[in-house]
């Protein structure tokens, strides 16, 4: 039964009950948690393509299997390429703490070279597979294959066309705040779609080869 | 009756109605007064329910009513005491008192849900009345076509549409299925229902107690003709039924084959009731394995060749065209052309219903509340490989080693 | 049975053809010449009196939070009044159709009814509703400017427009689905469904749900950094808790719908196999994740409302709210548990009876918190004077309706009675029990309290109340046979009947919800009188109810940048805190406000959005192929606009708050000679 709601200040001197001296909001203060939500619910959607995946991923409905698909070494060079590439988002944010404009971009084209090599062994393993009919209409197991493994390489695509349009506008603005947290927003994404593949890579491909 | 107790409700509006149900089974409730023992404790399971809820429902709402009108402005008598937002003890008793409700709710509802699976072999056929060793269940397999029911009797050897037949106090084991979509087989004289899906098998163990005609139905919408999806339930003394069966045995529809299924499970509407005097034994297994078209892998193949690691490369071309539209009139079109493919059997064996592990009778020993297992613990009734896997069973027997005797 | 096969797509307009507009339906046609005149009318006067340049520029472009809320408000009472006409309809029907009788529906027509119903009541009517309040109130109750992501406000807002356009599109070109609210696979997969009704329902709600999350997110974010210095998490006034947690919710579960969603269309559009009979595909897959979506999405509807009531209690009881800190942790405890009960959906699915009594159970302890909120509610009216304006008529009828609804609830989580009343007409009693009584009336609750802060005058009690008792009676009289039928074994989604003594149950049925149509329309008589008769009605403290909380501390309507300068709170219940230690409004001062600009970028990107659903819905793929183009450019587009705010110059503030300084005066100047 407590009674009294006093806060200390009303002891003394009169409450303060408006800011008059306000200090500004910096613009854009709030996106980064913002854009780490976005993330998390993005994650909700692999969650749930992996699960499906893990449902119906031993469905072959009488056709291939991981075992007869994957090329193993293939898929290596791919991670390969993904997990570079983060290395050098990794280089360009250090580009960006020591505000070195011509850094930054050079790594981030760097960058955006290895998602490209990504996408395209992605694209050859994808054109490979449809070439031998073994196409997501054939099983469950392949929908959803094609279905993880593709979100995740829309995913990088739309990361790729955004880092253009960042260096764009990076070499049009230079290092101002909104292009700097632009920059750290891309890196998390890359990053995020970076920890996807990990899954991916352990999840489908790896053990698929061991199943 | 309903008239009166609709006039009292609509004075006595904000009263708890739901109080006055038991009255009410009277008057064509056939969920609170069903002819089924299983149904009849499910319906009794509610009204102590909603009896146990009712304790703390009816003093909430008497508070409200109370509290509404003892403190309205008006009421200057009335102690006012803005600033009292806190009191350990009274929140204490907030939180206890729906607990406690619902600890007993709870414990009510592990036991029931156990005792009322509708997977476990009948114990009695009512109150008293245990089920004696050496008394087989009536089979009989239902399959929900669009938009009709198919009724097969493996044990008689015949078949009906949207007609049940069954007699008196003897238990029904049903085995449950769907040709096109879902589902749900509902007899609400006779138990609760189960939902009927396409390349599943789901079960039911019932009873009716009464004789008479009934009504089932499907309870999940099917489509454009699930509203007709009715069929009559006549539940027949001993003798009655056998003669039933004979009359089915010497109807001119003749044998219910792979040919003629086909031809019936095109959708069509308010089906009259037919009888086929001789039904292919392997029909139902066929239907739950969504193989009965000539020359479909069977689902209980097809698990087992991806249990075996799939049909590699070479499987990839085993698709065949679906000569035969099942769906014509359900409108597929070029736009659906995708589901106009089925996976080529290797060689179409349906298995027979005698080799599944789940062909193995369940042990039908009477079963009590105290013999009810702890969560966690083994049961005490083994089952068999399939009847405790829900639907999922048609999918998942082949991966399992062909008939695992369990007692 | 399918009325018309579907016709082979071609190149230009896909498989959109003449066929596709519903000729042959009179109720559709007339439906459609009144909705073209009236939707003519409303352009002519428009234009007649030259509105078309400040709607654009004041309200579709706006990035305030507060005309955004009332955009959605808005987009929720349409979407409501097509809804109820739906379940007219289908009252109607079920009403006549007995004894050989088909009824005026054929099934075509009828199934697509009640499965827009469902749809459009969830998705385009309770989702704005809750959307709209939570953006009017919260950053007012927080003591912000605005939300933390103007632009993506009001982005959202037209992603959900779009949807809802593009459901009512369904209407007149081509059908809706004919599956359920839930489009349960095999049924709506392209075997059964080929048509283009579910790809009508699968595009709405994706652009629907792109809008929803990304309001999810705006408002956490909004919440968690926007505060008024001094509001820790447990001095946020309840709603705002409320609106959190509903937040939270949407975040963490509209993805699984727009995946679950998305795989249903590959499934469509690909011929893939997830949902499918053969291939290897598993139907149940889709129930469970939809469910795992949808239960939440239950509490999401429910928990803002559960905010609601929490503010019109305490402050119509003239009393601090009981029990603030177990209000919060059971809403806490409700988000939570929320996530682990979906599967009660389905118990008749035969799941085993250890997995089914693990979920009816977790079922029944989702009451136990919610128990707690309603003995709070109560002990905040305990010693209290409680005054009976219609916001608290709303709480007292929600409070004794809303236990009904709760109790049967729990009695269909106890999984050998669901297996009797599942699918049955008591589960439609049911939910529509919590949903009428506890999202609806919650929501009416809110229009009353909240109508004079967005507009600056009270409504109009007489029409409020015959609304109320419309309703409430209404309710019963609608809801109440159903329960009765649910026990006598009446399934739903029926067209026809065999019984003829279940007619007397659906006419009463049908008379409740004539009722209940008489209590909509005399609500909406209530908004026009009241706005017909503003003057009188005027409320000019911005603070009408004796209010608790930060939003009554300005002007009613708020200015747009909120609060001159921010507040700082000290307790609970901030603005009461203000006005009991008497606090000073600072008067001189002033600066410039730094004010999000407005954009038409939403407009624009919502409306390509619509564009790409509508030719995804009728195959149009070269249209498909540009508006997608479109989209990723105008969206590219507006990230090259870097100016996206403005100052109001601190000139302009210090004559907004000098006009309010006057105007307080004078009340309080005419409050003294009224007390003398």
């Amino acid at each position: 039964m407590s009674t009294t709601h006093i806060s200390p200040a009303a002891e003394g001197e009169p409450v303060r009950f408006y800011e008059l001296e306000e200090h500004a909001h910096p613009e854009g203060h709030s996106t980064m948690l913002g854009f780490w939500i976005y993330l998390m619910s993005d994650c909700l959607i692999f969650a749930i393509l992996f699960a499906c995946y893990a449902v119906l991923g031993a469905n072959y409905a009488a056709g291939p299997s991981p075992k007869d698909l994957f090329d193993l070494n293939l898929i290596a060079i791919n991670t390969a390429m993904l997990l570079l590439s983060s290395l050098t988002y990794g280089f360009a944010l250090i580009g960006l703490q020591q505000n070195r404009l011509r850094l930054v971009q050079i790594w981030l084209a760097v960058t955006g070279l290895f998602g490209a090599a990504f996408l395209g062994i992605e694209l050859y393993e994808f054109s490979h597979l449809i070439h031998l009919e073994a196409t997501p209409q054939r099983s469950a197991f392949l929908s959803a294959f094609f279905t993880l493994v593709g979100t995740h390489g829309l995913h990088v695509t739309f990361g790729i066309i955004w880092l253009v349009t960042l260096l764009v506008q990076l070499g049009r603005h230079g290092l101002i705040p909104a292009n700097k947290r632009r920059v750290m927003c891309l890196s998390m994404f890359w990053h995020f779609l970076d920890v996807i593949w990990i899954g991916v890579f352990t999840f489908v491909y790896l053990m698929g080869a061991l199943r | 009756m309903a008239m009166s107790f609709l006039r009292s409700t609509a004075r006595f509006r904000l009263l708890p109605v739901l109080t006055l149900l038991p009255l009410l089974s009277g008057c064509g409730m056939v969920v609170l007064d069903p002819a089924g023992d299983v149904a009849r404790q499910q319906g009794n399971l509610i009204v102590i329910s909603t009896l146990l809820m009712l304790t703390i429902i009816i003093p909430v709402m008497a508070l409200t009513i109370l509290f509404a009108w003892r403190y309205r402005a008006a009421n200057k008598e009335a102690t006012y005491r803005p600033d009292w937002d806190h009191s350990t003890q009274l929140e204490l008793v907030i939180w206890a008192a729906p607990l406690l409700i619902i600890i007993c709710l709870g414990a009510l509802t592990w036991v029931a849900t156990h005792l009322l699976d509708p997977y476990r072999p009948l114990a009695r056929t009512a109150p008293g009345q245990a089920v004696a060793a050496d008394v087989t269940p009536l089979e009989v397999n239902v399959v929900a076509l669009d938009w009709k029911w198919l009724f097969i009797y493996p044990q008689q050897g015949i078949a009906t549409v949207n007609e049940l037949a069954v007699p008196v106090d003897r238990p029904i084991r049903f085995r449950i299925s769907a040709s096109s979509v879902m589902n749900s087989f509902y007899v609400p004289a006779m138990a609760g229902q189960i939902y009927a899906m396409p390349g599943m098998e789901t079960k039911l163990h019932a009873v009716l107690n009464q004789p008479g005609n009934f009504t089932g139905f499907s309870s999940n919408y099917s489509g454009a003709g699930f509203s007709n999806m009715r069929f009559a339930v006549k539940s027949l003394p001993a003798g009655e039924f056998d003669q039933w069966v004979a009359r089915a045995k010497a109807s001119p529809e003749g044998m219910l084959d792979r040919q003629t299924y086909l031809q019936l499970e095109r959708p069509s509407e308010k089906e009259p009731a037919r009888l086929f005097a001789a039904v292919d034994p392997e029909l139902f297994d066929a239907v739950v394995n969504l193989c009965v078209e000539p020359g479909k892998m069977c689902m209980h193949d097809m698990m087992s060749v991806d249990a075996a690691g799939g049909g590699g490369i070479a499987g990839i071309h085993n698709v065949q065209q679906v000569t035969y539209d099942k769906f014509a009139a359900r409108g597929s079109t070029e736009i659906a052309r995708w589901s106009m493919r089925q996976v080529g059997a290797f060689c179409a064996t349906p298995m027979n219903t005698g080799i599944r592990p789940d062909g193995v009778p369940t042990d039908p020993a009477p079963l009590t509340g105290a013999g009810l297992s702890l969560p966690g613990s083994t049961p005490v009734l083994p089952r068999t490989a399939l009847n405790d896997t829900g639907p999922y069973s048609a999918r998942s027997y082949s991966t399992r080693p062909a008939a695992t005797p369990v007692s | 049975m399918t009325p018309h096969p579907a016709p082979v797509a071609g190149p230009i307009l896909g498989r959109l053809s003449l066929d596709a507009i519903p000729l042959h339906e009179p109720i559709l046609i007339g439906t459609f010449i009144a909705v073209a005149l009236g939707g003519l009318a409303v352009i002519g006067l428009l234009t007649r009196f030259r509105l078309w340049g400040y709607l654009w520029s004041e309200w579709f472009t706006t990035v305030d939070h507060k005309r955004i809320g009332i955009m959605y408000m808005i987009l929720g009472l349409v979407m409501f009044l097509r809804g109820f006409a739906d379940a007219i309809m289908m009252r109607l029907q079920q009403a006549m159709a007995f004894g050989g009788s088909e009824g005026y529906l054929n099934a075509h027509h009828y199934d697509q009814i009640f499965t827009a119903h469902g749809v459009i009541m969830i998705f385009f009517v309770a989702m704005p509703f809750i959307t709209g309040l939570m953006n009017y109130i919260v950053p007012l109750q927080i003591g912000a400017r605005d939300v933390s992501f103007p632009f993506l406000n009001n982005f959202s807002f037209w992603m959900t427009t779009a949807g809802a356009v593009l459901t009512m599109v369904s209407l007149f070109i081509g059908e809706y689905a004919q599956t359920g609210w839930l489009a349960y696979p095999p049924l709506s997969g392209i075997a059964y469904s080929p048509n283009v009704g579910v790809d009508y329902y699968i595009w709405s709600l994706q652009i629907a749900g792109v809008g929803t999350t990304l309001s999810g997110i705006n408002l956490i974010v909004t919440i968690l950094k926007l505060r008024a210095p001094g509001m820790g998490l447990m001095k946020m006034p309840v709603f705002t808790w409320t609106s959190l947690c509903a937040n939270i919710l949407i975040v963490a579960s509209f993805p699984v719908l727009t995946a679950v969603l998305a795989l249903l269309g590959l499934d469509r559009y690909a011929g893939t196999n997830f949902f499918t009979n053969d291939f290897g595909g598993s139907p149940m897959m889709y129930v469970n994740l939809i469910w795992i979506w949808g239960h939440p999405e239950v509490y999401i509807l429910i928990l803002p409302l559960f905010g609601v009531f929490s503010e019109v209690t305490s402050t119509f009881s003239g009393k601090r709210l009981f029990g603030y800190t177990s209000m919060v942790y059971a809403t806490v405890c409700i988000t939570i548990l929320s996530y682990v009960v979906w599967l009660h959906h389905f118990f008749t699915m035969g799941s085993g009876a250890s997995v089914n009594s693990f979920f009816g159970i977790t079922t029944m302890v989702i009451s136990i918190p919610t128990g707690a909120k309603l003995f709070n509610w109560l002990f905040t009216m305990y010693r209290g004077r409680i005054r009976f304006d219609l916001p608290m008529m709303w709480t007292i009828a929600f409070m004794l309706t809303f236990v009904v609804g709760g109790m049967t609830g729990v009695l269909l989580a106890v999984p050998p009675a669901d297996f009797v009343l599942h699918n049955s007409l008591f589960l439609v009693a049911h939910f529509h029990n919590v949903i009428i009584g506890g999202v609806l009336f919650g929501l009416f609750a809110a229009i009353n309290f909240w109508w004079p802060k967005a507009f600056g005058f009270k409504l109009d009690v007489f029409w409020g109340k015959i609304s109320f008792w419309c309703w409430v009676v209404g309710f019963w009289l609608a809801f109440m046979p159903l329960y009765i039928l649910g026990l006598m074994g009446v399934t739903r989604r029926m067209r026809v009947f065999d019984d003829g003594s279940l007619q007397i149950f659906f006419m009463i049925a049908a008379f409740g919800a004539v009722v209940i149509g008489a209590g909509i329309l005399a609500m909406l008589v209530q908004f026009a009188v009241s706005i017909w008769k503003r003057d009188q009605l005027r409320d000019e403290t911005g603070d009408p109810w004796n209010g608790r909380t930060l939003e009554w501390a300005t002007t009613s309507p708020p200015p747009d940048y909120n609060f001159a300068f921010t507040p700082v709170i000290h307790d609970l219940d901030a603005w009461h805190d203000m006005k009991e230690r008497g606090h000073q409004r600072p008067v001189t001062g002033f600066r410039d406000i730094h004010m999000p600009s407005s954009t038409g970028a939403g407009v624009i990107l919502s409306g390509l959005a619509l564009v790409m659903g509508f030719a995804l819905v009728w195959h149009i793929w070269w249209l498909v192929g540009a508006s997608f183009l479109a989209i990723i450019g105008g969206a590219i587009m507006h990230t090259f606009n870097y100016k996206r705010d403005f100052h109001i110059p601190a000139a302009t503030v210090a004559a907004m708050e000098d006009a309010r300084t006057e105007q307080l005066t004078l009340l309080q100047s005419r409050h003294l000679a009224g007390g003398a």
